[in-house]
């Protein structure tokens, strides 16, 4: 056989480096989801009266939705039926979260975070960016929050903010993403655990990127996150998220919601590199990613950007939203989704036109190998007072192997007539020629497969911040397999 | 001592004998054209010269160099000086002409265990050769071929065999295609790329590339067998009688 | 008004009258391709929005209306009629008056050696034997009613032969006039292009009006393109606005042949201009490139039909409109790759502006993809014109009429940069010039904001 196909199958020989199990003495709650346990985790977090009833709230709609069968079932892909009874909705490291320094933090923990290639210790970070680590359900470490409150940015861990700042968490949590919203989200809402806080006050530009690295450690249990991210008038601020989980046979479930808030002339940049762990060769483990994501441009020029890189997760179901409600508001969405072996990912965006002039941009690059299904879902609604709206939506896939699928869903609504829009769609496949191609011209057959992967990505990933796009470059060639056809 | 000896090469796609014994051999400096008619095995001789895999060479040998070719993989023969100008020349989104050129150019030199070139030194060298070749600076910011009309990119491809200046250049139907204006710069590039240390192969169907690209020999290719082999004024005659002919006066001799 | 009966009845008078007279009567082969086709005709009749190539566009005016087949004397022109629809540059002129050739009329000028452009009638006396290695061979008369129409009723037409090797650097310049006439009339010109092996050449058809009325102009085209020959085809309708156009060009392609279709389509009441071209060789490359300008009520489909049937073939589709009044544009851009047809690379773009609140574009890509290697985009947009873009034009001195005109321009430009021949492109630009000079005019000043609901077909962009 040929080396081309010889290259590739050594790239997927290639182990998940990130699936270490981290031995360290849990508190959980039992398993299973009730009126009582969501009273406990609020109870253990010695929450507000206002945040326990919300998440009653939710908790009550969630279980009508469930008794109705109501998880939505539209999405292009497949899964056995979750059995929500069977999974611990609280799991935390015993050592309590709160922590003076990082020299109180458990030594397993900051190895952990160190295996992974993010040292907590400030003095090793880069320079310029900001940490929230969270283990499991808590949040268990936040670099830099001094000189970050220096120039008047909270970030924190929501359990911290719930604390600290109730007015604001009241004032904005489940603005953007109500908890009646979808099933996953209303879940979110009833049993959230923690998460990260971001408030940007009015005019302030956040002196250094932040960032969450998530990581799931404990067994059978879900991760049920929240991040909000309130960017006042003329503020700017860029978050970063990056995801890890250990090798399980079993898949573990994650419904998280994220909702971003931008006001008069704010700008949220909010990237993610997500790496959760996919199952194994065969299809076995790997974490149903559930997510919610969304953001208000609620003000005039405000702006909001997505930007994701998804490689891990055995099935991926998030749609990264913006409703741009200010008049001149910008949404924007780009996204590389890799799904390999058998993951399976449906993935695209919202894009809710209502305010004059606004625009939005949607680039998606899906990449299919092995037996990966990829799914672009995108939907792009000019509301009818939204006169001289845009949209661009460019949309490519690029098959690896032919067992693979590559599926695209554009949703377009147009209530108003001056609309502009321009859609854009690919299929191309990665072929031995492609390859013949460039080793004839004298470059590796290594090289020239991760040369035509980061060529069809190059759109996104010049969108992330420098050393995230490094990152996810390397992601991208050892998350790839597939025979080439 | 010649550059290139094919020795009784035999070459199977999947159960089927394309090539069934051909003979040739190529000196330093020499330009050979290979015609013939469609389906007589042309491009796998030149896919099998630029080492691709998914020919099964059943007997025969190929020096190259003094070298055995058919050990090589593509990227070492492309290292060694040998450039094939593509047929069907593929697309790559996001890469630029210019920095796809630099990196197969350095990936090269750094075989030949030569520095790397910057692109303060690249550029002008560059600017240069796309000159010769008429072509419009603003490809040399595209991505590689995307976009590009079929007579781009042949173009394109002289222009990488001028950039990355090969021993031995086989040409694969660079001409199918091309209007007569296309054509006559794409011979102009050829012709100033030709020199005593280069040898070229250039294949093709019709005779009228080669009123602007002069062959020293010509080779009549017919079912898997160089039936006839000849000066330029052969071609002429192939151009008059067809393929069929020249290969009943071969069976016939 | 007529009925389907008196239709029927009224076409199968005309038929049989054709029969007698005309130049093939003694050919078998012919005769069974016609009999055939007018069996096809009566079988399914015109088309109805319910067919869904015909989906956005109605056509039962032309069923409705009693056409006459128009005669050898139908109508009188005289040269200086023609004067203002020559082409400088051209190596020959045909003229054809209500579908019929005129020798007196055509100018037979500079044409390189052993090329043939004459007329088709004419060539069935002279030597049918090549006309029946091709004519009728291409055209699929069961696609579509008005191909079986064509070849049921053609009368007479083009015939253009250009033999292997030769390149024709002139363009082959072919007028069909349509005189207008008290009575509605029918014209079903057949032109059929052979272009040998490594042949080369530019064949322009251009579709006029002497005066006004109700015409009915339903014109087929067989382009054969050898292997490696290099074809541009150029389609102009620039017929009264009360004139039914449906034209069809039909290509195949050989080996490595390179062919470029351009329309450019500013008159007639209602126009379907039918481009189907099948890439049947390996390594075939075809550019399609049109540009449709409307307004008043007309209405203007484009209808592409692109077969890959063979690996390594490139089509590139543009389509832009500009449409304004109540006109309405229709750009049905359909790509179907065969099951062999790897490595197809495929891109269509139909790019539209919408004058006036009434001006309507129903733009619908289709991708049949049967082979598992290729590469398919396809694109649509549908805008105004640029009020920035306006706006800094005046800025800087320019008359908003002016202005107007000059971003029509560029937008009409996209498509002409496209012409790689000289003398039509350079012939065209100055008729664009004058034609959207006309339309910029038109534009009202101010516009107002629209009412709800007017997003139409926005589903059938992606």
């Amino acid at each position: 056989m040929s080396s081309n196909v010889n290259t590739i199958r050594d790239l997927a020989e290639r182990e998940y480096k990130w699936g270490f199990i981290t031995d360290i003495e849990e508190e959980r709650v039992p398993k299973g989801l009730n009126e009582d346990i969501i009273r406990l985790i609020s109870g253990k977090k010695q929450e507000p009266e206002f945040m326990l009833q919300w998440r009653l709230k939710a908790y009550r709609h969630w279980a009508s939705l469930e008794e109705a069968q109501a998880e939505p079932k539209w999405a292009n892909v497949k899964f056995p039926p979750i059995n929500y009874q069977g999974i611990t909705y609280y799991s935390a490291p015993k050592r309590k979260p709160s922590l003076k320094s990082l020299d109180e933090l458990d030594p397993e923990i900051l190895r952990t975070y160190e295996k992974l290639g993010i040292p907590l210790a400030e003095q090793q970070l880069l320079a310029g960016v900001a940490v929230d680590a969270v283990f499991d359900s808590v949040s268990v470490a936040t670099t830099f929050k001094e000189k970050l409150a220096e120039a008047g940015v909270i970030f924190c861990s929501f359990s911290e903010a719930v604390q600290k700042y109730p007015e604001l968490v009241q004032k904005y949590l489940g603005s953007v993403v109500p908890y009646t919203d979808n099933f996953f989200a209303t879940l979110n809402s009833a049993v959230f655990s923690d998460g990260s806080f971001v408030y940007v006050p009015k005019g302030v530009r956040c002196p250094m990127e932040l960032s969450t690295y998530f990581r799931i450690n404990a067994a059978e249990t879900g991760q049920f996150e929240r991040t909000l991210i309130v960017a006042e008038e003329g503020a700017y601020v860029s978050y970063l998220e990056g995801c890890t989980a250990p090798i399980r046979d079993e898949n573990q479930l994650h419904a998280a919601v994220v909702e971003l808030v931008a006001l008069d002339n704010a700008q949220i940049k909010y990237s993610t590199v997500q790496n959760w762990y996919p199952g194994d060769k065969e299809g076995r483990g790997g974490i149903y990613n559930f997510v919610t994501k969304r953001g208000k441009c609620a003000g005039v020029n405000s702006k909001i950007s997505w930007t994701q890189v998804e490689t891990g997760s055995a099935i991926t179901w998030k749609y990264p939203s913006c409703i741009l409600q200010g008049d001149n508001s910008v949404g924007e969405f780009y996204s590389v989704a890799l799904t390999n072996h058998y993951q399976q990912a449906d993935t695209g965006t919202k894009m809710i036109h209502i305010g004059k002039n606004t625009r939005s941009t949607a680039v998606s690059k899906g990449i299919s190998a092995g037996h990966g299904q990829n799914t672009y879902r995108g939907l792009v609604k000019i509301m009818k007072g939204s006169t001289g709206a845009r949209n661009y939506t460019q949309c490519d896939s690029l098959l690896i192997g032919d067992k693979c699928g590559a599926h695209t869903f554009p949703y377009i609504e147009v209530r108003n007539s001056t609309a502009r829009m321009e859609h854009e769609a690919s299929t191309s496949k990665i072929g031995e020629d492609q390859l013949f191609y460039l080793r004839q011209r004298g470059l590796k057959a290594e090289d020239a497969v991760s040369m035509i992967v980061n060529g069809f990505c190059k759109r996104v990933f010049r969108e992330l911040p420098m050393e995230f796009a490094v990152e996810a470059q390397k992601l991208l060639s050892v998350s790839l397999e597939g025979s080439v056809g | 001592m010649s550059l290139l000896e094919i020795k009784n090469l035999h070459v199977k796609v999947e159960s089927h004998e394309i090539l069934k014994g051909i003979n040739l051999t190529v000196n330093s400096g020499e330009l050979h054209s290979i015609m013939g008619p469609n389906g007589s095995g042309k491009s796998t001789l030149a896919q099998v010269l630029a080492r691709r895999e998914n020919y099964l060479v059943t007997a025969g040998e190929i020096l190259y160099d003094g070298k055995d070719l058919l050990s090589l993989k593509p990227e070492e023969a492309a290292a060694e000086g040998i450039f094939m100008a593509f047929q069907y020349p593929v697309e790559i989104p996001g890469i630029t002409n210019v920095y796809f050129l630099r990196s197969a150019l350095n990936a090269v030199r750094k075989h030949r265990a030569l520095e790397e070139m910057d692109a303060m030194d690249f550029l002008p060298m560059f600017r240069e050769k796309m000159k010769l070749l008429e072509m419009d600076e603003k490809l040399m910011n595209r991505s590689v071929n995307e976009g590009f009309s079929g007579g781009e990119k042949k173009r394109n491809e002289i222009l990488q065999m001028a950039v990355l200046e090969p021993k031995l250049a086989i040409l694969d139907e660079t001409d199918s295609g091309l209007d007569i204006d296309a054509l006559k710069i794409v011979a102009k590039g050829v012709n100033a790329l030709r020199s005593v240390e280069r040898s070229m192969i250039v294949v093709t169907h019709y005779q009228r590339l080669l009123n602007y690209i002069v062959p020293d020999f010509v080779h009549v290719l017919v079912n898997g067998r160089i039936v006839r082999s000849g000066g330029p004024e052969l071609a002429l005659e192939l151009e008059e009688k067809g393929y069929v002919d020249a290969e009943r006066q071969a069976l016939a001799v | 008004m007529i009925t389907a009966a008196q239709q029927l009845e009224s076409y199968l008078g005309s038929f049989s009258r054709l029969e007698k007279q005309a130049a093939w009567s003694g050919l078998s082969w012919w005769r069974k391709l016609r009999e055939d086709a007018f069996a096809r005709f009566t079988e399914v009749g015109f088309p109805t929005p319910h067919d869904e190539d015909w989906r956005f566009t109605n056509v039962s005016a032309i069923a409705q209306t009693p056409f006459q087949l128009a005669g050898k004397e139908s109508g009188r022109v005289s040269p200086e009629d023609l004067e203002r629809w020559r082409v400088p540059g051209a190596a020959c002129q045909l003229v054809f008056v209500n579908g019929r050739f005129s020798s007196e009329l055509s100018r037979t000028g500079k044409l390189p050696a052993g090329v043939t452009a004459s007329s088709l009638a004419e060539q069935f006396t002279k030597d049918p034997k090549v006309l029946e290695l091709h004519l009728g061979r291409y055209l699929d008369i069961r696609r579509d009613a008005f191909s079986a129409l064509n070849t049921a009723f053609t009368a007479d037409g083009a015939y253009v032969h250009i033999p292997k090797g030769v390149v024709a650097g002139d363009p082959i310049y072919l007028l069909f006039v349509s005189t207008g006439n008290n009575e509605p009339l029918m014209t079903h010109p057949r032109n059929l292009i052979v272009a040998e092996e490594e042949s080369q050449a530019s064949v322009v058809e251009d579709y006029v009006s002497l005066n006004a009325g109700a015409a009915f102009c339903n014109t087929v085209t067989e382009l054969v393109a050898g292997d490696s020959s290099v074809i541009a085809h150029y389609m102009i309708e620039r017929e009264d606005p009360q004139a039914f156009n449906v034209s069809t060009l039909r290509i195949q392609q050989g080996r490595s042949a390179n062919v470029a279709s351009h329309s450019v389509l500013l008159g007639g009441g209602l126009v379907r201009n039918n481009v189907h071209p099948v890439l049947a060789g390996e390594g075939a490359e075809c550019l399609i490139n049109g540009l449709f300008i409307g307004n008043g009520r007309q209405h203007l489909d484009n209808y592409m039909l692109v077969e890959h049937a063979s690996p390594h073939c490139d089509s590139r589709q543009f389509y832009n409109g500009i449409l304004d009044g109540r006109a309405r544009g229709v750009f049905h851009g359909r790509i179907v790759v065969h099951k062999d047809a790897q490595k197809t690379d495929a891109k269509q773009t139909n790019r539209n502006l919408l004058l006036s609140d009434d001006a309507q574009i129903d733009t619908k890509p289709q991708l049949e993809i049967y082979a598992d290697d290729v590469k398919c985009t396809h694109g649509a947009t549908i805008g105004q014109i640029e009020e920035n873009a306006l706006f800094y034009l005046r800025s800087r001195g320019i008359d908003e009429v002016s202005a107007r005109k000059i971003l029509l321009l560029a937008f009409a430009n996209e498509c002409l940069d496209r012409m790689k021949q000289d003398s039509v492109r350079t012939y065209l630009e100055a008729l664009m010039n004058r034609h959207l000079f006309q339309v910029a005019n038109s534009v009202p000043v101010a516009r107002t904001d629209r009412g709800e609901d007017q997003g139409r077909n926005w589903e059938e962009l992606g």
